[in-house]
């Protein structure tokens, strides 16, 4: 068997549908302020924390569910959740590893995270957030040799609320939308990151997201706040146990870049998708946004859409500072019963400002994908340019592919281009690599990797291996 | 607006002679309008220019009924010279005169229906009221293996004695197996602040062609909206040209199903705007079935405080293998106050297909402003010659040798 059917034969049931035993704390089930209060409270939280909470459930209370995405799906009865669920052994967080309780050590080491000291990841920093709340951080002590702060959103709170105070909420108010306010009531952890002023950040950070309790909702915030002159490259990874229900996944990510500084954020998702049938699996309703504050910043997204019921997440860059570079590169596949709608929005705002927009949509089976994307120009954002490309391959005639974009050009001295296909694997390419001895499925393969490229060729190398991987599994029984 | 709605109902009820059912079917496109009153930007295909506040803005309030009972002058100094051609002359919405002296008789028929009703899947508020108030809808059908000799020209002009009024009409086209139509609509006027709304729907028989050419070109501060739906059967072509540049708002929406094989559909438009004006293309392309073929190319050209969006929609079902979908919309910003926005859309669900689109906008190029300028032309001379030929290009996809030289005349176009 070579590597590659091994793959296959590993993933053909998706490897992370495991559940790990383990005894937790939820919070009372449904949505009520005492509910916030209990969170609030089990987390120690100060009380301008419980009020930005509280001023965000007001809110969300007024608004109504948005419902004109493509991908419908069953009402979901938002007192019937769950907003709360923790390991028991985390209630007070162990100091080290060495208390961490095993079984969830041994969580991660199946998932391929190995959080402890031997055997951890080359050159990267991992946070692992298990259902609400984060169980480890690793790399710590090298991190603060620069004066980085990589933590759980929990403790950040605690110990730099300076910080926090000072940029939570600035680019996701929390007078957003529905999904978005519901995250700044509820939500229970993710990470923070803070790279002081001119440090390059020596290695990857990265978090990974594991959904474990049942009819939980996963509500995880995360900050990154890159000031003047800095660097940070961030890694995003998800799984998900199976189960025949539907979970909702609701996170915000908020990026600051100040002057000159550059945000790196790739993500891996590959929530639990549902079975063949489309029973089960994640509703991934995601906010993230991004801020170029300062002048001369960039802030680079790469994501690699696999997993999910439902994806429905647009990253986003408001491009403030003059010169500042927005990028979007997204690689989306949809199999089975998946339901994707995905893009990005470049506003600018500053002068000089460029961004990019380069996404693959993969559909096969019965599946649905969908590119939305806006372009917006603002009158002031003179010499400002933006280059779209949103290329979709279709698999079969169940599926479909559509392209959405909006473009809103108010500025005459800026330049905007937008390019889309649509279109099948050609029998050209198929007959040429078969020709040249590979079998049909490799042969998409090869096609569908090269169709990707430019996007994989954005992830740091530990990821782009384990996504090209991906990308092959996902299409898994498509072809033929 | 409610109240003067129903009044003026009223009026124009006891003014047509129309069965009972009739007048109930009209009653209930009335109440559909009440209850949702003009499109507003909540609604997404009105998300770019919202006509409930350019109708407040333009006009302020709005009265419906027309006075049908007396005929209107013509004036003879709008007509097309130099090129003969059939006409059907509207002023102020009132069909004045229909004309088809150039062709055989017995191939063309003209049905005047009292009270038919043009109906749609579509929520469109705007049909609605157009079916609520039209007074008259003539069909007229051209038969089998007949191609008219001369180009149909619909005149729609309106005289002063019209202002701050809504005006609707609507106009029925059958074209039997293997006929041909060119139609061109001329929009000409003298009246000020009013809202026309125009609803046109062609039934294309097999192997049938039609070419509608819309010529907004004089300047004038009506409000105009025109919707056009094609249904098109095996082998028939459609051929739709704007020319949006006349009026202070002008949406065209054009519908087109390809309910047959091997048939096909194209759309170009141009958008020549200046100060305040707020124009709008929006087009849907069904591909139903297999082999069918649409093209779409829409170019704008704006000045100081305009607006221009353009909204392309190519749907494709998942019988409709082998189709070609091409969208192309490109954009000249000219003065920091012009805006332009696109929504051009794909939404696919056949495999096999060929589909694309692109969007371009931007200022004129700097570089060649220069290369001209060394050759010894001005300045204005040298960006009138740019916008020229950036037009150009949509009006060479006319197929029709004699109406291409008409509009080029038209819109000042020189080769």
């Amino acid at each position: 068997m070579d590597t590659r059917e091994k793959d296959i034969e590993n993933l053909k049931d998706y490897k992370y549908g495991f559940t790990t035993d383990i005894e937790n704390i939820k919070a009372p089930k449904g949505l009520n302020e005492n509910v916030i209060k209990f969170i609030s409270n089990i987390k120690k939280e100060p009380k301008w924390m419980l009020d930005f909470r509280l001023k965000a459930f007001e809110r969300f209370k007024l608004l109504k569910e948005p419902d004109w995405q493509k991908p419908k799906y069953p009402k979901i009865d938002y007192q019937d959740l769950y907003y709360y669920s923790a390991p028991k052994s985390m209630k007070d967080k162990p100091e080290s590893l060495d208390e961490l309780d095993p079984k969830l050590l041994e969580t991660y080491n199946k998932l391929g995270i190995p959080l402890q000291e031997q055997a951890r990841l080359n050159g990267i920093a991992v946070d692992a957030v298990f259902d609400s709340v984060s169980v480890a951080t690793t790399f710590k002590g090298e991190l603060t040799k620069h004066g980085i702060i990589f933590c759980s959103m929990s403790e950040a709170i605690q110990k730099h609320p300076d910080l926090v105070k000072k940029y939570l909420g600035t680019v996701i108010p929390t007078t957003d939308h529905f999904f978005a306010t519901l995250n700044s009531a509820v939500f229970t952890d993710g990470s923070f990151v803070y790279i002081p002023e001119g440090v390059k950040c020596p290695m990857e950070l990265s978090t990974y997201f594991r959904i474990n309790a049942s009819e939980t909702g996963q509500f995880e915030r995360t900050l990154i706040i890159a000031d003047k002159g800095s660097y940070v490259s961030y890694l995003e990874g998800c799984t998900a146990p199976m189960r025949d229900e539907n979970q909702l996944h609701a996170a915000n990510v908020e990026l600051i870049a100040l002057d000159d500084a550059e945000i790196k954020y790739s993500t891996v998702q590959n929530w639990y998708p549902g079975d063949e049938n489309g029973k089960g699996g994640i509703y991934n309703f995601v906010t993230k946004r991004g801020l170029c504050k300062g002048k001369n910043s960039k802030i680079s997204w790469t994501q690699v859409e696999t997993g999910s019921a439902i994806t429905w997440k647009y990253p986003s860059c408001i491009l403030k500072g003059d010169n500042s570079i927005g990028e979007f590169y997204s690689i989306a596949i949809t199999n089975n019963h998946q339901k994707a709608d995905t893009g990005t929005k470049m506003i600018h705002l500053g002068k000089n400002t460029k961004s990019k927009i380069i996404s693959k949509g993969i559909s096969a089976g019965f599946s649905d994908m969908t590119y939305r994307g806006l372009v917006d120009i603002n009158s002031k954002a003179k010499n400002s340019s933006n280059y779209t490309q949103c290329d979709s391959l279709l698999m079969g005639n169940k599926c479909g592919a559509h392209t959405v974009p909006y473009i809103k050009n108010k500025n005459f001295d800026s330049n905007v281009a937008h390019e889309a296909t649509t279109s099948k694997i050609s029998e050209e390419q198929l007959h040429y690599c078969q020709q040249r001895g590979l079998n049909p499925e490799e042969a998409v393969g090869l096609i569908v990797n090269g169709f990707c490229k430019e996007v994989l060729q954005q992830l740091p190398m530990e990821f782009a291996v384990e996504a090209q991987k991906l990308v092959g599994i996902s299409l898994e029984g498509s072809v033929g | 607006m409610n109240e003067q709605l129903q009044l003026d109902f009223d009026k124009i009820i006891k003014t047509l002679k129309i069965s009972e059912k009739e007048i109930q079917l009209k009653k209930s496109f009335l109440k559909k309008f009440i209850n949702n009153g003009f499109p507003n930007r909540k609604q997404e295909d009105w998300k770019f220019l919202d006509i409930s506040q350019i109708i407040k803005k333009n006009i302020g309030d709005l009265s419906f009924f027309n006075d049908y009972s007396l005929p209107n002058e013509i004036d003879q100094s709008i007509f097309v010279s130099g090129l003969e051609h059939n006409k059907i002359i509207f002023i102020n919405g009132r069909i004045e005169k229909i004309d088809f002296n150039y062709e055989d008789q017995n191939q063309i028929e003209i049905n005047d229906e009292i009270g038919k009703i043009i109906t749609f899947d579509y929520e469109n508020s705007l049909i609605d009221l157009n079916n609520a108030f039209t007074n008259k809808t003539f069909k007229i059908l051209i038969k089998k293996n007949y191609s008219l000799k001369k180009p149909l020209i619909i005149y729609h002009s309106t005289n002063d004695k019209i202002k701050s009024k809504n005006v609707n009409l609507s106009l029925d086209f059958e074209l039997e197996e293997n006929s041909s139509l060119r139609l061109i609509d001329y929009f000409s006027d003298n009246a000020d602040k009013n809202f026309v709304n125009i609803l046109y729907n062609f039934n294309l028989k097999k192997y049938s062609i039609l070419k509608n050419y819309k010529l907004d070109k004089f300047r004038n501060n009506n409000l105009k909206y025109s919707f056009n739906n094609i249904e098109q059967e095996d082998n028939s072509i459609s051929e739709t040209f704007i020319l949006s540049a006349g009026s202070d708002y002008f949406k065209n929406e054009v519908n087109c199903n390809l309910n047959g094989e091997y048939s096909s559909a194209f759309i170009n438009g141009i958008f020549s705007l200046k100060e305040n004006q707020q124009h709008e293309i929006r087009s849907t392309i069904n591909h139903l079935v297999e082999n069918t073929k649409s093209y779409q190319l829409i170019k704008s050209v704006l000045g100081k405080n305009s607006k221009s969006a353009y909204q392309g929609r190519i749907f494709v079902n998942s019988k409709a293998q082998k189709t070609d979908g091409y969208q192309l919309s490109k954009a000249i910003l000219l003065d920091e106050t012009s805006e332009f926005n696109a929504k051009p859309e794909l939404e696919i669900y056949a495999d096999d297909v060929k589909c694309s689109h692109g969007s371009a906008s931007g200022s004129l190029n700097e570089n060649s402003i220069f290369y001209l300028m060394s050759r010894g032309l001005s300045y204005k001379q040298s960006k009138e010659l740019l916008i020229n030929g950036f037009l150009l290009d949509v009006v060479e996809k006319i197929t029709d040798p004699e109406i291409k030289n008409l509009i080029k005349n038209i819109i000042g176009l020189k080769e």
